[in-house]
Order: structure tokens, then sequence, then C-alpha cells
């Protein structure tokens, strides 16, 4: 009897601090820019998914390559047929840890600047990226902010010769999330 | 001592569980709402070569279209395999909302204008609630308004009218491979003898995709009534489509040099087997006219 109530008991607390110290969101906004003399060029998409584990540092994100909005419709086509084939690689990840978790004080409300690394996955290609990123606690709530540069060649993003210099080689990266506790 | 052991096989079981679960935080998370997803780029533009295809315009998209067909390529080099003719449509498409969009045009055979109204009733969709095809409908009128040199004759406005109505349905089976069906009544107010009012066509349209930026597509339509046969034939159109940006070009041989539906529909004669086939192409620019709310935001 004693046995199996301490085998409840601990299964039951760690299940319960398990799901207590992740935090997620399925509306995080993922928008990116690109200033070129050709075009200017911006997209947001305001359903991706992030988890991001209190303890750990552990934060991973997912987003679906069709769901970003451009100011034009045929900008969105070329995006997602001819740079980052979303038929064939509907997805992008991110998977990495916040390095300095212990800087960030949950019970505390203010903003903490923590440095976080991990894996990017776009349009097939997997590589290690570095980011500040800001991570806010306000009446409870958690969010999180970070920008990014990537560089589309890095990703085996071709820009076809005719406008090789006329779009820009680089985009910015801009990530918020408010996150909720896990139920 | 049990009791020690028991605890120590949790503390085993509750470490391996989180480490299990660090390997996949977006598990549960990510795919719990499946959500519906429209299917895109069916084609590349919004005509397979001559007939319309499943492809709408976007919302506030204006199409400039210039078509060009040449002559006959076995007239040989002494006209230069049919370039040193050519017949020309001017039109112009604009994507009222998403799912509408209407078009004008004139060509230079018979003076014919041209004009239509394209709504799209069902795209085609993955996901829960997604429908497996897209279904498009299609309402065109034409009038040629070349001058009457017969003076003692006038002709009038329905005789100079004809009409058609489509509908097409599209599936885009792959991310490369696309088919549609689209049956077509025509209407002539107007026809020989030896012509039907009415011509009933089935339209088949296909595209392969080749590469990111250029497909494979062959646009036929199979005339079921009305023509009389030793003179009437079926349009067929092979060439492919390539896309440079802003621009498409679909470049083509066919045995129709008819650039509206009445025209290639029911005026077709040549055939392909005795080599009366000609070059064309359709150039096409789209604008962005209206951009959609929200753009730019601060960066």
């Amino acid at each position: 009897m004693k046995k199996g109530m301490l085998l409840a008991i601990g299964l039951i607390t760690g299940v319960i601090a398990f799901s207590q110290d992740r935090i997620f969101t399925r509306k995080a906004e993922i928008s990116f820019y690109s200033k070129a003399p050709l075009e200017d060029i911006e997209a947001h998409n305001k359903a991706a998914v992030s988890v991001l584990d209190k303890g750990t540092g552990q934060v991973e994100f997912s987003v679906l390559m069709k769901g970003f909005e451009f100011a034009k419709a045929l900008m969105q086509e070329h995006f997602n047929e001819n740079y980052v084939e979303s038929d064939k690689y509907p997805k992008a990840t991110f998977k990495g840890k916040i390095t300095d978790m212990s800087k960030v004080k949950f019970g505390t409300e203010g903003s903490y600047t923590v440095p976080v690394s991990g894996q990017l996955t776009l349009h097939n290609v997997t590589k290690d990226v570095n980011a500040g990123a800001t991570i806010t606690i306000k009446s409870g709530a958690v969010s999180g902010h970070t920008e990014l540069t990537i560089t589309l060649e890095d990703y085996n993003i071709k820009i076809p010769a005719v406008v090789k210099d006329k779009i820009s080689k680089t985009v910015k990266v801009v990530v918020n999330s408010n996150y909720e506790n896990m139920k | 001592m049990q009791i020690k052991t028991i605890a120590f096989v949790i503390t085993l079981l509750s470490l391996q569980q989180g480490l299990q679960a660090q390997d996949d935080l977006l598990k549960g998370v990510e795919d719990s709402v499946p959500h519906k997803q429209y299917v895109t780029s069916a084609f590349k533009s919004s005509r397979v070569i001559n007939g319309h295809s499943m492809e709408m315009l976007g919302a506030g998209v204006l199409d400039v279209r210039i078509l060009h067909r040449f002559g006959p390529v076995n007239q040989g080099v002494e006209q230069f395999f049919g370039l040193d003719q050519a017949s020309m449509r001017l039109g112009f498409d604009y994507g009222i909302c998403k799912n509408l969009t209407v078009g004008v045009g004139r060509t230079t055979t018979n003076k014919d204008i041209d004009g239509f109204i394209k709504y799209r009733l069902i795209q085609q969709a993955k996901g829960p609630g997604g429908w497996p095809i897209s279904v498009v409908l299609v309402a065109g009128m034409s009038i040629q308004t070349y001058k009457n040199l017969d003076t003692s004759k006038t002709i009038s406005f329905d005789e100079r009218a004809g009409y058609y109505y489509q509908a097409i349905l599209g599936r885009k089976f792959s991310e490369r491979f696309t088919v549609q069906l689209s049956p077509t009544l025509v209407h002539r107010n107007v026809v020989v003898p030896a012509d039907d009012n009415d011509i009933y066509a089935l339209g088949i349209g296909g595209r392969l995709k080749i590469s990111r930026r250029v497909a494979f597509v062959v646009d036929y339509f199979y005339v079921a009534n009305g023509l009389p046969h030793d003179v009437g034939t079926n349009p067929l159109s092979i060439g492919f489509d390539i896309e440079t940006g802003g621009h498409v070009f679909q470049l083509h041989f066919s045995n129709t040099s008819g650039m509206n539906e009445r025209a290639f529909i029911t005026g077709t004669t040549n055939k392909w087997g005795k080599g009366d086939i000609q070059f064309g192409f359709n150039l096409s620019r789209v604008f962005s006219v209206k951009k959609k709310p929200g753009f730019p935001k601060a960066g």
C-alpha cells in the first residue's frame, strides 16, 4: 500500500514538474525583411508553433512556409514555387537552447537578454545559428523576441541570375512569441 | 531497501521520460490541429495555352497579356516558316478578388473584341474538408467588329456576337503534374448552314513541370458536334511555359491561330498531320495594382 502510494506520488510529481516547465504557443509571429534596389520584400506568418522549456532552456520553433503572407500575390507564389519550394519542404524548424537560462528569473517581472544557439532547418538545409534573444516577463506571461540575419545561399536558396544584383542576398528574420502554459 | 529500489526505478524512469521529451519538444503541440491548406500554382499562368486554366489571378493583380500567332510553318523559308505573318491579341485581365477574375482583349483577326468573367467556385485543398479538385466557371463573349464591305447589307450586333460558357475541373496531382477537363459550350448567333449554332467541346489541359521555372504544357479541345468534319479540326497546342520573375512566356506550336474561345474552338481548320501548324507565344506580365492591407509594416 505504502509502496503503491509512493510510486503514484513519484509518477505524478514527475509528470507535473514536467508540464509546468513547458510553455508553448501556436501563434508565434515570424516576419522577414529584405531591402534591395529592385524590390523590398517583407512577409509575415502568425501561426508558428513554439515550445520553451523554462527549466532546461530548450526552445523549438516550427513554421509552415505556405503560411507566409506577402504584399503581392506574385511574390508569395514565387517564394513558394521558386525560392523555398514549399511543396517539397513545407516547414522550417529551429531546435536550440537558451544557453544562459539561469539569468532569467521567471518569478520577477522584467526583460532579460540571453544568447540562443541551435540549428535552423530551412529548404532542407540545416545550419547552426546564434542570436541574442529577449525574454520578457510581464504579469506572469512570458514572451520572447529575437532577430537574426540569414544568408539565402547558406540554405541553397537560389536567386536567378537576371535579378542577382537587384535582390538582397540576406534576409532579416524577426520572431515574436507570447507563450502560454501547457494545459 | 525495497522502497529505495522503487524510488530509484522511478527516478530513472522519469529521467528517461524527461530526456525523451527533450528531443521532441514540439510533439503533441505541433500537429494536434491539422488544418486545411489550399493548393496553389497548378499552372504557371491563367491559361493553359489557349484555354483558361484552373489558375486565378491574385486580388488586385493586373495581367497584361500579349499573344502572337504566326503563319503555318509548312510555307517554308520563303515565308520564314510563317514568321512573316502574325496576328495578335492584346488583353488585360484583372483579379478583383482571389476567386474572381475579369478580362478583355482585342484581336487583329476579324477585329475581335472579347471579354470574360471567371469565377472559382471551389479551390482544391489538402487537409480536413478540402476538395480534391478545383472548379472554375467561365462565361465570355466576343464581337467581330470588322468593317462591312458590302454596304448594301448591314451586319447587326447579334450577328457579330458569340458566347461561351465553360466549367473547368482540375486537379494538381503533385508538385509537378496538373490535369484539367473543361467542358465548353460555344454559341454563335449566325453560322454557315453546315454548322450548328451551339458547339459542344471538351478541353483537356495538362502541365508537367520540368524545372522550377519551366513547364511542358498541352492544350487540346475535342469538338463534339456541329463542325463539318472535313473542314473543322480539333485544336491541339503543345508548348513550354517559361517563367522569369514577373513574366511568363508560353511558347508553343499549334494547329490553331485563334486567340479567343470562339475562334479556336469553332474556327480551327489546320491539321497537325500535314505540318499545317504554326508557332505562337503568349507573353504575360503581371502588375500588383493593389497591395494587401497591412503592408509594409515597420521593419
